[in-house]
């Protein structure tokens, strides 16, 4: 049984490198900023969320039918479409099509599936060596860290990290933190990998049933690279990601860009509906737990995510505590509501790093009640009991006091046992957990009650409500 | 399909049926227009473009370039490889003649047309027939699109409307040069895909019949 | 004369009792006739925001009790009325409870929207303010407009009824509804990221130099206070039916 990752413990690691939290924080909030100004600019903008919501619904309550009529339409293409029940079928399948060709190496652009699979260690035990193209993915892999957040994988990075990871792998120079130098040595180390693969390897943010195709979005245009330059195309697509339409596409794509980081479009928007002439396209299906996932009521929401960050962007919690205090494949508000459906014992913790003040919510673009899952999650996890049994027990104490009005009343007489018995203080039976960093309230001489009955005796009498 | 496949295409789907939720309508998508700075009237979207393509580092012309040789020699001095993929340019090479996807890399400018621009984003739609070769979309070092202006249209909304989205195995849209911003959150311009973009705006452009100047 | 009876927070109750008094005595000068049960303890909201939805059943069921024969129940505290309006759902049904639900009001919303009251002539307050409005009351009761819905009209109730006290000037601060950190049991649990949220929060507003920091919420000011005071800043703070009531800097 594993144990469940302690982020508030991670997060408090990560708050006492002032230089990386104050920038992180800075800067994610910048990028919240710029959703604002994008938004602005879009008086249909509550519009297209609502209508983007909508369309995920139908597309999800129809799913099947969606898969199939996708399947369809995309092997008509030319395409041909896998299925994988769970990760380790998805990595089964990519790493015989891979055998297949005789290929011990391959491309590969941002894929937030393929981390949830822990796709790349299977195959490098295999013996196939994988080039991220996506920069952020490659200084993560690099520095032989999971990605920190779903769209910049390495942006808790200082240009001074980056500048020593490429310096250890790349050889390049130390002292310089350009960014564009930097860009400009992954653009020269990546290259010969690109032009030299035989395969590659991209996920999709858009998968059209109508049309069968696939639409992937980037700003470097690694995805073209990874799927247009070698002669297998492998693309792996979690099954929530169908959409019904071309039509209905052009409301997702207005948003997903403005969300994430404040332009109104990626780079390379592109639409792969088929492979080119003399090469091979292969599309994996990927179910593991969505649908699953799709049967939970309270929480079948969270299949909507178009991956746009904008949850973690705006999250005050996030922004304190890393991305890589998750523990987990995806991070922050939207992580805290998948990640206990991957495996609830290992993320339990997860769904009380919040302050639930809703934010993420109204973000999203999907319109995903995410504050109001991570609430739903709470009750879950006591249900399956995955609360620790010290908070459990000052809960349960809580309860009793506050349900009876004459414990309540002897427990409030003095500010100390007033502190031990309210539940905000008491879930770690002292004060330390509070005080370490603040003051305790102030000690008072008389409680309101007590005030009342001295002040208002005659009201105080008259009333007795049982 | 084998066994297997078949085993995990009906072990998903079958999942899926019995979880699905009840069925929910698919909303009508209205027909939104360009925003309040905006009409859809062709000076405008014009205008639009401009400032679209501007804020991802595109480049726009808006004069007319008489001489599409001169103009790509002004602009790209050291270019040796100039690739062209319109019929009425020579450059130095023909995406024909390029013998595997991976030479793209070779071309220092290449000059395509496009049949179609999106004024609320900047971007210009590319698809295996204007490429030829797709892989000169992200390999070659600097792109040179002729765009006719007539053919902008408002929103993204318009753009999907392009049969090309329904018909072609490639489209790609695309705006401004390639550019990251996954190093400490500063866009740097390139990242792994061309290094510029230029769109000429222009719906009569003297072609030069005549190979250029430079040889490959 | 309109009845309403006065819920008063369990943290109020035992630490802030003056903002209870303060309550009390503006809703007896606005005619409310005041009635204030003494067998009240707790909304249940800590226990069940922490998930221990079990243990929040007996206090919400007694809390109906208690409330559930009258028609407005006010508090000062949007967190509390967030709670009973859109979480109360550990105790049985009942028709007290039902009631309880409809019947909530957090003081601002009771002020505002029920007793319409725009003016408080007995009030002064000549000072420069850095109001605070919590996260339960902007996004839970839609008490202000949220930074996020950008094309919503800006208004803030609580604002609305502090500019009916004369002398009153607000001052503007940076991330406005970026929460505190307090998160009711989360300032215990995640103790380390809910002082930097607080103590951020402390920062963006003393740059705009206000004399005082008020809200509607008290748990947001009892955690802002205590990040204060550790941090040696004297700023007082003061909860809205303070200022409302007439208290003095």
């Amino acid at each position: 049984m594993s144990t469940p990752v302690d982020q508030a413990k991670n997060a408090e690691r990560f708050l006492a490198d002032t230089v990386h939290e104050q920038r992180l924080d800075k800067l994610l909030w910048a990028m919240r900023m710029r959703r604002d100004a994008a938004a602005r600019q879009v008086p249909e903008w509550e519009e297209l969320r609502t209508l983007a919501s909508e369309i995920k619904e139908h597309t999800l309550s129809n799913l099947s039918d969606y898969l199939i009529q996708f399947e369809a339409k995309a092997t008509a293409n030319g395409m041909i479409v896998h299925w994988a029940r769970d990760a380790h079928e998805h990595n089964q399948i990519v790493y015989d099509l891979l055998a297949g060709q005789g290929s011990n190496m391959l491309v590969k652009s941002k894929s937030m599936l393929t981390e949830e699979c822990e796709w790349r260690p299977f195959l490098e035990r295999r013996g196939i060596r994988v080039t991220e193209t996506d920069l952020g993915e490659r200084i993560q892999q690099l520095d032989d860290q999971p990605p920190g957040h779903i769209v910049g994988p390495a942006i808790h990075k200082t240009t001074q990290d980056v500048a020593i990871v490429f310096s250890k792998k790349y050889g390049s120079d130390p002292e310089n933190e350009d960014a564009a130098y930097l860009a400009g040595v992954m653009r020269e180390n990546t290259r010969p990998d690109i032009l030299d693969a035989r395969a590659g390897m991209t996920g999709a943010n858009f998968v059209v049933a109508e049309t069968g195709a696939v639409v992937v979005a980037t700003n470097e245009g690694n995805a073209d690279l990874s799927a247009n330059t070698p002669p297998l195309h492998i693309c792996s697509v979690g099954i929530e990601k169908i959409i019904p339409t071309t039509e209905s596409l052009a409301v997702f794509v207005r948003l997903l860009t403005r969300s994430a980081t404040g332009d109104r479009i990626t780079q390379y928007t592109s639409t792969f509906r088929g492979p080119r002439k003399g090469a091979a396209m292969h599309v994996i299906l990927v179910d593991n737990g969505r649908s699953a996932r799709l049967g939970m009521k309270r929480f079948w929401h969270s299949l909507k995510c178009i991956r746009c960050a904008a949850c973690m962007n705006t999250c005050p919690v996030y922004r304190r505590s890393g991305g890589l205090s998750y523990g987990s494949t995806y991070m922050g508000p939207i992580g805290i509501i998948m990640m206990p459906t991957f495996e609830i014992r290992k993320y339990s913790e997860l769904p009380f790093a919040s302050t639930l003040n809703g934010s993420c919510t109204n973000v999203c673009p999907v319109k995903i009640d995410i504050h109001e899952q991570i609430y739903g999650w709470r009750e879950v996890m006591e249900e399956n009991d995955q609360i620790q049994v010290v908070k459990k027990e000052a809960m349960r104490v809580a309860d009793k006091v506050l349900s009876h009005p004459t414990l309540y009343q002897i427990a409030t007489t003095t500010v100390s046992t007033a502190l031990e018995v309210l539940p905000h203080f008491a879930v770690y039976n002292r004060l330390n957990a509070w005080g370490k960093h603040r003051d305790v309230p102030e000690a008072t001489t008389q409680t309101f009650h007590e005030w009342y009955r001295t002040h208002r005796p005659k009201t105080n009498e008259e009333v007795r409500r049982g | 399909m084998n066994s297997t496949q078949a085993l995990s295409r009906n072990t998903i789907l079958d999942s899926v049926r019995a979880n699905q939720p009840a069925k929910l309508p698919m909303p009508s998508i209205p027909h939104f227009h360009m925003n309040q700075h905006h009409t859809n009237q062709p000076a405008d979207l014009v205008a639009a473009f401009c400032e679209s393509i501007a804020r991802m580092a595109g480049v726009v012309v808006t004069e007319d370039v008489p001489d599409l040789d001169s103009f790509q020699c002004a602009k790209f001095p050291e270019a040796k490889v100039i690739c062209s993929a319109i019929p009425e340019y020579a450059g130095t090479i023909k995406p024909a003649s390029l013998n595997h996807w991976s030479e793209a890399s070779k071309i220092d400018v290449c000059i395509l047309r496009s049949p179609m621009g999106v004024a609320e984003t900047g971007s210009i739609l590319l698809s295996d027939i204007e490429l030829q070769v797709n892989t000169i979309a992200f390999l070659a070092h600097d792109l040179v699109v002729l765009l006719d202006p007539k053919q902008i249209v408002g929103n993204i909304h318009d753009a999907y409307e392009h049969p090309y989205f329904k018909l072609r195995s490639y489209s790609v849209l695309m705006t401004g040069p390639s550019g990251s911003g996954d190093i400490s959150g500063i866009t740097v311009h390139p990242a792994q895909g061309v290094k510029t973009l230029t769109v000429i705006l222009s719906s009569a452009l003297s072609p030069t019949p005549n190979a250029s100047r430079r040889m490959g | 004369m309109m009845q309403a009876a006065l819920m008063v927070p369990c943290y109020v109750d035992t630490f802030y009792p003056h903002v209870g008094i303060a309550t009390l005595e503006l809703l007896e000068k606005l005619g409310v006739d005041v009635v204030c049960p003494k067998d009240q303890t707790c909304c249940g909201q800590p226990m069940a925001n922490s998930g221990c939805y079990e243990e929040a059943r007996a206090t919400e069921e007694h809390c109906a009790r208690v409330f559930g024969s009258f028609d407005y129940v006010v508090t000062p505290s949007g967190s509390c009325t967030h709670h009973i309006r859109n979480k109360f759902s550990a105790g049985a049904d009942s028709p007290e409870k039902q009631k309880l639900v409809r019947n909530t009001y957090d003081l601002v919303e009771f002020l505002h929207d029920v007793l319409k009251i725009r003016d408080f002539p007995w009030a002064t307050f000549e000072h420069k303010v850095a109001l605070h409005t919590s996260c339960s009351a902007i996004r839970g009761l839609n008490m202000a407009s949220m930074s996020e819905r950008v094309h919503d009209t800006v208004f803030s109730k609580p604002k609305a009824l502090l500019s009916g006290v004369s002398g009153i000037e607000f001052v503007e601060f940076e991330r406005v509804d970026e929460c505190c950190g307090f998160g009711g049991t989360f300032a215990v649990t995640e103790e380390a990221v809910s002082a930097k949220m607080g103590y951020d929060k402390l920062a963006f507003m003393q740059k705009a130099s206000p004399d005082c920091i008020i809200s509607s919420d008290m748990s947001c000011l009892m955690h802002l206070q205590g990040c204060a005071r550790r941090q040696k800043q004297d700023t007082p703070f003061y909860h809205v039916a303070e200022v409302l009531n007439g208290v003095s800097l």
